[in-house]
């Protein structure tokens, strides 16, 4: 039917099979993105989205099945290649070098088409002024926000000439703000004529964006559609099949017995490039969750250190318990006042990445009788990885498995669940569902409420706002390591919230 | 003490310094690609008696700094054969090859330990070597010193203003992002592996033909691990490494004035003064934790797999 075609598919991917040891990433993979088309490309995680991606980009050879660009059949080798035939791609673990400049790092890429620096540089305003994405081509890669970053991917992209630009889960770095210019950018490259793949499991978004989207299970297209015409939930249920329960809305609480009191808490940051916390007063009540939305790098690192106990704060009542003040306790201590943690990194803070399940259930879950005057109890350890791994429907092959063999969602479903089985009075969670698909997601979404309605006090730190406020009783943000007001989540709206993320707030007054 | 005296002890801090700095600028080029080559001192021995044999076999002095070069060279792609080709651990690679290199050497060289070359002479720059202190420092020293002098040039040029080096410090960083845009990591890796093995053998060759011209067993005494702890303590910059390098010659030259003086104090003692001054400068410059972080190639001795 090509023939018919008076201008063929900017890309066609036919029957592209890519096979890894143990798992069918991409199964006979049938894709069409035509010029001028912004193209949706869904699925959960482990569906096959990368592979597909990386196929595209060079950066992964299929094991069949064949490219056509323009019509033409092509075999694209490396990114190299794939950038001459004008492919660009933003990736969603950014590609920068921290410590070169915005014009050196677009030098790299763009190979002996770069130029000398000062033209690159003046290109590089150009473009991003054309494009509405202010950028100083001076200014070195660890001084920029998370967004500014990838404006540098996607300038990166746009100085050379370009016909298909890639986006991997672009939005879930952004504030609602940042994704609504972001999405203006794109539908002016789109209307000169780019094609643009996007990457999201976020409907909301691919509804709004996209012209044509197309799904991905298991390895394999588990449907096609246009996703204006859809409904989210038909989306979804493409996405995870039918077995998978899909998130519902949960009763919202108000409660007013305050378990966790952060009052005039400051801090200097230890890291260079880290941010200093002013100021920050809050409560989380027992019996219900507080969601404290914000973009990475606005102090929520230094936030959950200084709630975990990895770093202690000067003035101990600035942290309190019920029983007093913990700013000077060491995390072991808080953890025996009744208090858990769920840090953002999965491998290397939440679990030991070399260890087996069972050891790192231990890890934590040692103060609840797993050690008996010095020594491990195996047994028992075994069975309370047991345990979690049941009850909260973890994938392994067993407890002897190693944390990192363990997929992000099934490691997060581990872990949260290793902390919520010690039944804590207060539990800290950042970024509990990050990277996780829907399903387990779901999962991890179910145990939270169902502390919360034991009577725990739960405080989550997270970059989905659509996350907090479908789990939260009261929300807040963070920004420039200043609290904004916190509100019940009914009193409030995303618009709101996402203006707090941007900073867009008065200050709050301490309550003595 | 007399101008002349300043003059001398300059002129050998600097003759002393060269094969630390020859050395420490191969290894600092091959750090900023992220490969931490532990086998130096290796390297160095095998330039050394590759030199010393080929300038006492063939009476040119040319071909044995051509072969310390090329021994240093065949020696770093062993170590980019199995610690960048196979993927192993590159500590572990580093100093099976030091212990390779010094065993190798000493078997090769047992049997011209003690024999005589004419070392390389000295050059001494016309009118530019009479300008007082700072002349015979500069100016009247051998071909090699001279050469170090073009390639600190060389290095420094190379990671301020050229894109090679944007692409040795992109690589270093951060592989796969470096992958990611297409550049060749493993290649670029090679190359720096292979330049800090040249640099090597260079200074193992100057050892064993200009400044002391006889072959002896470990006649390297350690400069190569000196070269890798001034490379950490310069934090990776070219001109500290240039400093570190003379500084250690200096010292090196102020225990044997000192002795000469009759200075009282145990001549051990005054031995480790070079290792002492050294480390303790590069520590105090080095102490700003921000800007050591920012130095640091982020990925020093990370393997890379493309795949992953």
């Amino acid at each position: 039917m090509a023939e018919a075609h008076i201008t063929p598919p900017r890309l066609t991917l036919r029957r592209i099979t890519k096979i890894y040891p143990g798992c069918v990433a991409n199964d006979s993979i049938d894709l069409n993105i035509e010029p001028a088309e912004i193209h949706a490309l869904l699925g959960e995680n482990g569906a096959g989205k990368s592979t597909l991606m990386k196929v595209i980009y060079g950066l992964v050879k299929p094991d069949q099945g064949e490219v056509l660009w323009d019509g033409m059949p092509v075999e694209i080798k490396d990114p190299a290649q794939a950038r001459k035939l004008g492919i660009g791609m933003v990736f969603q673990h950014f590609s920068l070098f921290e410590t070169l400049t915005v014009t050196e790092n677009i030098a790299l890429a763009l190979g002996d088409d770069a130029g000398d620096l000062p033209s690159l540089a003046k290109r590089i305003r150009e473009v991003s002024e054309k494009y509405g994405m202010a950028l100083n081509p001076d200014r070195e890669i660890h001084t920029l926000s998370v967004g500014e970053r990838q404006r540098v991917e996607i300038v990166r992209c746009l100085v050379q000439p370009i016909k298909l630009l890639i986006l991997d889960e672009p939005t879930s770095v952004l504030t609602p703000q940042e994704v609504e210019t972001l999405f203006v950018t794109l539908r002016k490259l789109a209307e000169e004529g780019c094609s643009i793949l996007f990457i999201s499991h976020k409907l909301d978004e691919v509804r709004a964006l996209c012209h044509n989207a197309t799904i991905l299970r298991a390895g394999k297209v588990s449907g096609e559609c246009k996703p204006a015409d859809e409904s989210s939930q038909s989306i979804a249920r493409m996405m995870v099949g039918d077995d998978t329960p899909i998130s519902t809305d949960y009763p919202k609480v108000l409660r007013e017995e305050p378990f966790l009191q952060v009052s005039g808490l400051n801090r200097v940051s230890d890291d260079p490039f880290g941010t200093d916390l002013h100021n920050i007063s809050f409560s989380v009540n027992a019996g219900e969750i507080l969601g404290i939305a914000g973009v990475a790098g606005n102090g929520q690192e230094e936030l959950l250190g200084a709630l975990s106990g990895e770093d202690q704060v000067e003035n101990h009542d600035a942290i309190h318990f019920p029983h007093g003040a913990v700013g000077h306790l060491s995390p072991r201590e808080r953890r025996a006042a009744g208090m858990a943690f769920v840090p953002e990194e999965r491998l290397g803070r939440g679990a030991v990445p070399d260890m087996s399940l069972k050891d790192n259930a231990l890890l934590t879950g040692f103060l609840t009788g797993l050690v008996n005057r010095g020594m491990i109890a195996h047994g028992k350890t075994r069975d309370f990885a047991k345990q979690i791994i049941e009850r909260y429907k973890v994938k392994t092959s067993g407890t002897e498995a190693h944390a990192e063999s363990l997929s992000g969602g099934n490691l997060q479903k581990f872990i949260i669940g290793r902390e919520i089985m010690q039944n804590p009075k207060l539990l800290i969670a950042a970024h509990p569902t990050w990277g996780v698909d829907i399903g387990a997601a779901t999962a991890i979404h179910k145990a939270l409420i169902e502390l919360r309605d034991k009577g725990a006090a739960i405080l989550v730190v997270s970059e989905d706002i659509d996350e907090l406020f479908q789990i939260s009783d009261r929300i807040g943000a963070i920004c420039h390591g200043r609290i904004s007001p916190i509100k019940p989540t009914p009193d409030t709206t995303i618009n709101e919230v996402g203006r707090w993320m941007a900073g867009d707030f008065a200050e709050v007054e301490i309550k003595a | 003490m007399d101008i002349d005296l300043i003059s001398n002890i300059l002129y050998a801090m600097v003759r002393t310094g060269t094969p630390l700095l020859l050395i420490a600028l191969g290894e600092l080029v091959c750090e900023k690609s992220g490969v931490l080559n532990l086998g130096q001192e290796g390297m160095v021995l095998m330039g050394a008696v590759a030199g010393f044999v080929a300038a006492l076999l063939t009476g040119s002095l040319m071909l044995g700094f051509l072969l310390a070069i090329a021994a240093g060279i065949a020696m770093s792609l062993l170590f980019g054969f199995i610690a960048l080709g196979l993927n192993a651990n590159q500590v572990a690679t580093g100093l099976a090859l030091t212990i390779f290199g010094t065993g190798l050497s000493a078997f090769i060289g047992s049997d011209f330990v003690g024999k005589p070359i004419t070392g390389l002479e000295p050059f001494a720059l016309p009118l530019l070597s009479e300008i007082p202190l700072l002349g015979k420092m500069l100016f009247s020293q051998d071909m090699i010193v001279y050469l170090s002098f073009f390639l600190f040039a060389a290095v420094y040029w190379f990671f301020r203003s050229s894109r090679p080096g944007l692409i040795v410090k992109a690589v270093g960083e951060n592989p796969h992002a470096a992958n990611a845009i297409g550049l060749p990591v493993i290649r670029t890796r090679y190359l720096a592996v292979m330049f800090g093995g040249a640099m090597a053998g260079l200074a193992g060759g100057y050892l064993s033909i200009a400044y002391t011209p006889l072959w002896a067993e470990n006649m390297s005494a350690g400069r190569g691990w000196i070269a890798l702890a001034l490379v950490v303590f310069a934090s990776w910059k070219v001109e500290r490494v240039l400093l570190g390098a003379w500084l250690f010659g200096l010292a090196s030259i102020l225990h044997l004035v000192f002795q000469g003086l009759g200075f009282s104090i145990s001549s051990n003692l005054l031995a480790t003064l070079p290792y002492v001054a050294t480390i303790l400068v590069l520590v105090l410059l080095s102490r700003n934790q921000v800007r050591a972080r920012l130095l640091a190639p982020m990925s020093l001795g990370k393997p890379f797999h493309a795949s992953s």
